[in-house]
């Protein structure tokens, strides 16, 4: 399936996109846009990407995941435009023979895409003001990094 | 050689573009293509110093060769999820 929506994400096509008979754990995780924040209360973020690279590299953490624990179904997709407060901005669903590879897995991916992804986010507060956001730890490119 | 570049959210709206053609000497590298764009452009010296680089969409240290219509992402930092 795509890896980028503008629409709400449908988290039943996502776990269907997963699904195998012979697949008996799925994990599934959600990141929200939060209401609360340090400088007021958050109305909507707006998420801006790199769209061509965000299709490779989710494309790249899932096959990485899939090498990892082969036979484990494994599927992502974010969100981009407007996303208001409450509603999901991204999803990563994984589901394996056991329920043990399908958190790994699901955990993999997710902390890669917080770490690798393209994305950025403008915040928007109840008073109207806005401004861009980072996610907490600064990516720095360095030699260990494991896509260089 | 000519390499496009593509700049992103505040780093697009600190140099007020979102793409450019950098005209750079055979075997430049990805920090050479930094340093012009640092250099040569208004508000150039706002970028940091190393930033995140994309180098046809994929993740690259500046030591990264380039190569005649290779397309050169600034990202600022990442804030995806």
């Amino acid at each position: 399936m795509e890896h980028i929506t503008r629409a709400p994400i449908d988290l039943t096509r996502l776990l269907t996109a997963v699904a195998g008979p012979g697949r008996g754990g799925t994990a599934l995780f959600v990141g929200s846009v939060r209401r609360g924040d340090e400088d007021g209360p958050v109305a909507r973020i707006d998420y801006h990407a790199y769209d061509d690279m965000l299709e490779a590299e989710v494309g790249r953490i899932l096959d990485e995941a899939r090498a990892q624990w082969p036979g484990t179904g494994i599927a992502a997709q974010h969100r981009l435009g407007t996303v208001p407060a409450g509603e999901a901005s991204i999803a990563v669903a994984a589901a394996a023979p056991h329920r043990a590879e399908a958190f790994t897995a699901c955990r993999y991916v997710i902390e890669q895409a917080k770490q690798r992804l393209p994305v950025w986010k403008r915040e928007i507060l109840d008073d109207g003001t806005a401004q861009w956001r980072d996610n907490p730890g600064d990516r720095v490119a360095s030699e260990g990094d494991p896509w260089h | 050689m000519r390499v496009h570049c593509r700049l992103f959210a505040r780093y697009a709206e600190v140099l007020g573009t979102e793409e450019l053609a950098l005209d750079l000497p055979e075997r430049s590298r990805v920090a050479d293509a930094i340093a012009r764009v640092r250099a040569a452009l208004p508000n150039g010296h706002l970028l940091p110093e190393h930033p995140l680089v994309a180098l046809n969409r994929a993740h690259v240290l500046p030591s990264r060769p380039l190569r005649d219509g290779d397309e050169l992402a600034f990202l600022p930092p990442l804030a995806g999820g």
